[in-house]
């Protein structure tokens, strides 16, 4: 599936604002991303599997509170940042 | 008041080379570097921009290695490491975190990693981290991945030890100031905001509170077992028994074995009184300390005393303290120089530099008698610590 990367983590990813990520479920996903780029989820998803403040998670334009979200191959998830402060 | 001070300054080659000052910033990172004379500064940064770095630090061990805990407001916290001296950075393969809570509870989430203290000499690759919330972490592969030091972190005591929340300070309850003994690899010092001092002699695995004689101001009972509040804590690193902490309430000094703070803060001008954060030892006079004294009356404005801001020292561990105010500003001086941010180099005479929440960093190269701003316009300083270029 295709997996949309925000400005702040595309580091990660050799600056790549579009990487493709596998798995049956978000946090499936997520790991394989954490797999593909290291250290990414951490600064998404803290310890607790809890989406960060500030970060939001979309899954075919629907945003998503947990990672037990189902996701089949031609889901698109997009990972986007809601910065404020100063 | 009865202090047992070591009277002999403890004879040790000074330094005579460069110093870098690895200043951190709510903003990012920078490097100052000197010459010997210490006069010119050249800077270099901002390293991970937009960053919010709450510390940086060389590994005393190898003089290579820097470490730089990190987060930005919306990415979650983690370490970096640098082995050429920030040249390039790689972030830890694993950052420090709480374990995950079984199903069904809540578990603690690091929010940043404020505190790092490289490990003994006799364990080359190891550090120390202290998060907020408190948490006590360890890396054994210099600081590629971390650990929990569980011994604290779950101790049955912790919730009572740290408090909640409201306990912390304003960006969070912190544990800070991890000390490790010269002496003794297994013998450490944590301070917490709040909290208070602890002592393990286990390397980590058992603790005990370390607060007595220490004074608490906002609690009903003013001298409790735990739950004080510990600014900066420091250990002499030639004379191992000897503790100093600037506190929430006052300035402390600890001669061990025993186990009793005595307020050394009491001798201070009372129109400055004897509150701050940071506290600075001379590396070679374990009598010889500094401080920066703010405004902890009333509301707490955190600021210079009357707007005329100044170090004090002592050379006879705080018997008596003399104002060190000559080149800073005479008034409307409202700096505010957060714990980790004021340090000493290891020259003859010593160097000391601080920074302000306002970006200046100011230094002074013999020990405190004349100050110098070496940098203005910088990004709210969090942390300013002074390094050994060469011998």
């Amino acid at each position: 599936m295709k997996v949309f990367i925000p400005t702040p983590l595309r580091s990660y990813c050799g600056e790549r604002h579009e990487v493709e990520a596998s798995g049956a479920t978000l946090a499936e996903a997520l790991a394989d991303l954490d797999r593909r780029y290291p250290g990414i989820r951490f600064r998404m998803i803290d310890e607790q599997d809890g989406i960060r403040r500030h970060m939001r998670i979309f899954v075919n334009g629907r945003e998503v509170r947990a990672l037990d979200v189902p996701l089949g191959t031609s889901d698109e998830v997009m990972i986007l940042q809601a910065l404020s402060g100063g | 008041m009865t202090i047992k001070t070591r009277k002999e300054t403890i004879s040790t080659a000074a330094a005579s080379g460069g110093v870098a000052l690895l200043v951190a910033t709510r903003k990012g990172a920078f490097i100052f570097k000197t010459d010997k004379a210490r006069s010119a500064w050249k800077i270099s940064g901002p390293m991970f921009f937009g960053h919010v770095v709450s510390h940086m630090l060389l590994d005393p061990r190898d003089r290579r290695t820097l470490l730089a805990g990190a987060r930005t407001g919306h990415l979650g916290p983690t370490v970096f490491r640098s082995s050429d001296f920030g040249k390039s950075w790689k972030e830890a393969a694993k950052p420090p975190a709480f374990p995950k809570a079984p199903e069904g509870q809540k578990g603690r989430v690091v929010d940043h990693v404020f505190w790092l203290s490289p490990g003994h000499p006799s364990e080359p690759a190891v550090w120390y981290a202290g998060t907020s919330p408190q948490g006590l972490f360890r890396s054994e592969d210099g600081g590629d991945t971390w650990a929990p030091v569980s011994g604290f972190n779950d101790h049955r005591m912790y919730s009572q030890w740290t408090g909640g929340e409201k306990d912390g300070t304003p960006d969070g309850p912190k544990l800070h100031s991890i000390l490790v003994d010269p002496r003794d690899a297994r013998h450490l010092y944590i301070g917490m905001s709040s909290g208070g001092v602890f002592e393990s002699l286990d390397k980590g695995a058992g603790w005990k509170p370390l607060n007595s004689g220490c004074r608490v101001d906002f609690l009903p009972d003013p001298f409790p077992e735990y739950g004080h509040d510990p600014h900066c804590v420091k250990l002499h690193p030639l004379a191992p028994e000897v503790l100093y902490q600037q506190n929430h309430c006052g300035i402390y000094r600890m001669q061990r074995p025993e186990g009793n703070w005595v307020r050394i803060g009491t001798s201070m001008p009372k129109t400055v009184g004897d509150i701050g954060f940071p506290i600075v030892l001379h590396p070679r006079d374990p009598d010889t300390v500094w401080v920066f004294p703010m405004d902890g009356s009333s509301v707490w404005p955190r600021t210079s005393p009357q707007g005329k801001p100044a170090a004090y020292v002592t050379r006879n561990a705080g018997r008596t303290w003399q104002r060190q105010d000559t080149g800073l500003p005479r008034s409307q001086g409202w700096l505010t120089v957060k714990r980790q941010a004021m340090s000493a180099d290891a020259h003859q005479p010593v160097g000391i530099y601080f920074g302000t929440t306002g970006g200046e960093i100011w230094a002074s190269k013999n020990e405190g008698r004349n100050w110098a701003c070496i940098a203005r316009h910088l990004p709210e300083i969090y942390a300013v610590e002074a390094t050994e270029l060469g011998r």
